[in-house]
């Protein structure tokens, strides 16, 4: 009986719901979180509903190439092939990420010091023990552990992959020639790859001497310790929320905002940094216009709040010039 | 019941019924043609592109748009094996058990449990797997045995391994094996073994002699089940096979604690993202090599079936 009065009384919501349902967008899962965030407070203020899917990156620029949805959602710009489907789309940035070196090295605490040389040759499996000499260089006073490396990578294709191998490839030739960059990528043998940032966060922590790639947000929430990473100004930096906005300043941005924020040479930047990007046509309806327009400047204020660092102010101003080509 | 016991004379009522289950019929048969054909013409891009290397291959590789398939089609037989191995005495023995020497008050509860087995999703098998059963055979198994090169029981021994994935799969087969082949025994007619008892034979000469051989080709029937089961399952092996291929040349290793990743793991980790083209089209092949390696083995269980079937016979 009770029940059945609640399925009454939830009828005209679920059917408001509906009626309201005006934007739709689909596309990367690392900002899933933040977009899904974003409509709750944009439908509280008045707006219109804005229904997101965290499909992935490769399932979002399908999605808005063949229109069925209002809105992409991107980790990393659509590639030469891609944007033959799509010709002018748009590539609006609407907040930074950091990816964190997360380990489970036995005794070693939080905050361990590491150059992108030495990530890229752990990775590349030329540093195979935690007491290497050249990551007890980088860290006199800390004892380290005689357990050997076990290298987490993504099983499936992800932006996060992209920005850590378009970073190490950066700072490491031999990184770019033996690995290379991209969503996936053909790792050296050896190691385990896990599904998902779940997977990958899972196996870190469940096998001792692990080092791998999450998103900073996931490495809070599991509670596991990531390394700082020197930074182009030789810096050692912790990747924070201030420390991903610094680096996303830090960066030359082209006219169409399609470039990766690593390796940056703001000072106090976090070298492994990466934009997400909506991906909208400049035929979109004007609701979806007014909703963007609300994530560049309301949004932009409540994105610390997800755990995503906001853009930096010269940033913002430009994208949010960017979104006048919207409905000519 | 009476109805089609009558005359010869068809009523429309035979009529419909016999139109409806020709209808069933004929849906099985073009859904499986049906998924054969869209897989066949979904990747004949990459069929074109890559041949008869694709199965053969042991690099995947996107960047290079390479696409060989080996370390996978390995992973998928080799998990499985490993699960029948360890899956096939135990859920028999059940089975056996439940059927033949069970009192009766404690039957429904163990049947209760072993079915209870089957409804669990994967997923949870999966967590469970990380949390647990890695955790577990890592300390207890891979590491006292790390570096004594003992034959099969050796490899890299992080924990996730194909020996994990292994025992996850032989857990999750268990219940149906042992479902259908109890299922299989109960319907043995009691004459059989009326007449066994009657020539003096004692329970396990029963059992082994009359009973085993007169279901032996449910038995396989019931074994293929779970060996199609452990070939799909994607979402409980991804979560603990490791998902990279040995560290040998051939990307391939018989050692137990060797990490290594199976097709549908394949599948489940590239399709989200993959990009249209070659990519996909490799994708949906390694769809038409499981639904191909699914019809061999269960062509030759047939076989299996019929030949076990004629000797018993004799």
């Amino acid at each position: 009986m009770r029940n059945f009065k609640f399925s009454l009384t939830l009828l005209p919501l679920a059917l408001t719901a509906t009626a309201q349902a005006q934007i739709s967008g689909a596309g990367a899962t690392f900002p899933e979180l933040l977009y899904n965030n974003w409509a709750k407070e944009y439908k509280a203020s008045g707006g219109a509903a804005v229904n997101y899917q965290g499909i992935g990156s490769g399932g979002g620029i399908k999605a808005i190439t063949a229109k069925t949805v209002d809105f992409g959602a991107s980790d990393s710009p659509m590639n030469a092939e891609e944007r033959q489907g799509a010709p002018k789309i748009l590539h609006l940035p609407m907040c930074a990420g950091a990816v964190a070196v997360a380990y489970n090295a036995p005794g070693v605490p939080n905050g361990l010091k590491l150059t992108g040389a030495v990530i890229a040759d752990i990775f590349l499996h030329k540093i195979t023990a935690w007491n290497d000499p050249r990551i007890g260089g980088l860290n006199p006073g800390i004892k380290l552990p005689a357990n050997r490396i076990v290298t987490i990578s993504r099983s499936d294709s992800s932006g996060t992959t992209a920005i850590f191998t378009n970073y190490l490839a950066k700072v490491s030739p031999a990184f770019k020639a033996g690995i290379g960059e991209g969503k996936s990528v053909n790792w050296t043998k050896g190691g385990l790859a896990g599904k998902g940032s779940p997977g990958v966060a899972a196996f870190i922590k469940q096998t001792p001497g692990a080092i791998g790639y999450v998103e900073l947000a996931f490495a809070d929430k599991n509670a596991i310790t990531y390394a700082h990473v020197q930074n182009a100004k030789k810096n050692f930096s912790s990747p924070t929320l201030a420390s991903t906005s610094a680096a996303a300043a830090g960066v030359k941005l082209p006219a169409d905002f399609c470039a990766m924020a690593t390796n940056t040479s703001d000072p106090n930047g976090y070298p492994i940094t990466g934009f997400t990007w909506i991906l909208v046509y400049p035929d979109a309806k004007p609701e979806v216009k007014k909703f963007l327009r609300w994530c560049l400047t309301t949004g932009q204020k409540s994105a610390a709040k997800s755990d995503y660092a906001p853009l930096p102010v010269g940033v913002q101003s430009r994208v949010l010039d960017a979104l006048k080509k919207i409905g000519g | 019941m009476a109805l089609t016991l009558t005359t010869g004379k068809s009523r429309p009522g035979d009529k419909i019924y016999l139109a409806v289950l020709s209808f069933s019929a004929l849906v099985l048969f073009v859904l499986i043609v049906g998924i054969a054909t869209t897989l066949a013409w979904q990747s004949r891009l990459s069929l074109q592109a890559t041949g008869f290397k694709f199965v053969t291959l042991s690099v995947w590789d996107d960047a290079a748009g390479i696409y060989g398939i080996w370390p996978f089609l390995f992973g998928t037989l080799y998990s499985s094996l490993i699960a029948l191995l360890l899956a096939v005495p135990i859920s028999l023995g059940a089975a056996i058990f439940l059927a033949e020497l069970c009192p009766k008050w404690l039957r429904t509860p163990i049947t209760f449990l072993i079915e209870l087995l089957a409804a669990i999703p994967s997923v949870v098998y999966g967590l469970w797997g990380i949390f647990v059963l890695t955790p577990f055979l890592r300390d207890k198994l891979m590491t006292p045995l790390a570096g004594k090169n003992i034959p099969l029981f050796s490899g890299a021994g992080y924990g996730p391994s194909m020996l994990t994935a292994g025992v996850i799969l032989a857990i999750m087969i268990l219940p149906f094996i042992t479902a259908v082949s109890r299922d299989i025994l109960q319907a043995i007619p009691k004459a059989q073994r009326e007449a066994s008892y009657g020539l003096g034979g004692t329970k396990w000469e029963t059992i082994s002699k009359v009973v085993l051989p007169y279901s032996r080709s449910g038995i396989i029937g019931a074994v293929m089940l779970g060996l199609g089961r452990a070939f799909g399952e994607t979402m409980a092996v991804t979560m603990v096979i490791g998902n990279q291929p040995a560290q040998t040349d051939s990307g391939i290793s018989l050692n137990l604690f060797e990490p290594g990743y199976t097709m549908s793991s394949a599948l489940a980790n590239k399709f989200n993202e993959a990009q249209p083209g070659l990519s996909t089209s490799a994708l949906i092949e390694i769809g038409l090599v499981l639904f191909l390696v699914a019809v061999l083995i269960n062509t030759l269980a047939r076989i299996l079936v019929r030949y076990t079937g004629k000797s018993v016979n004799k």
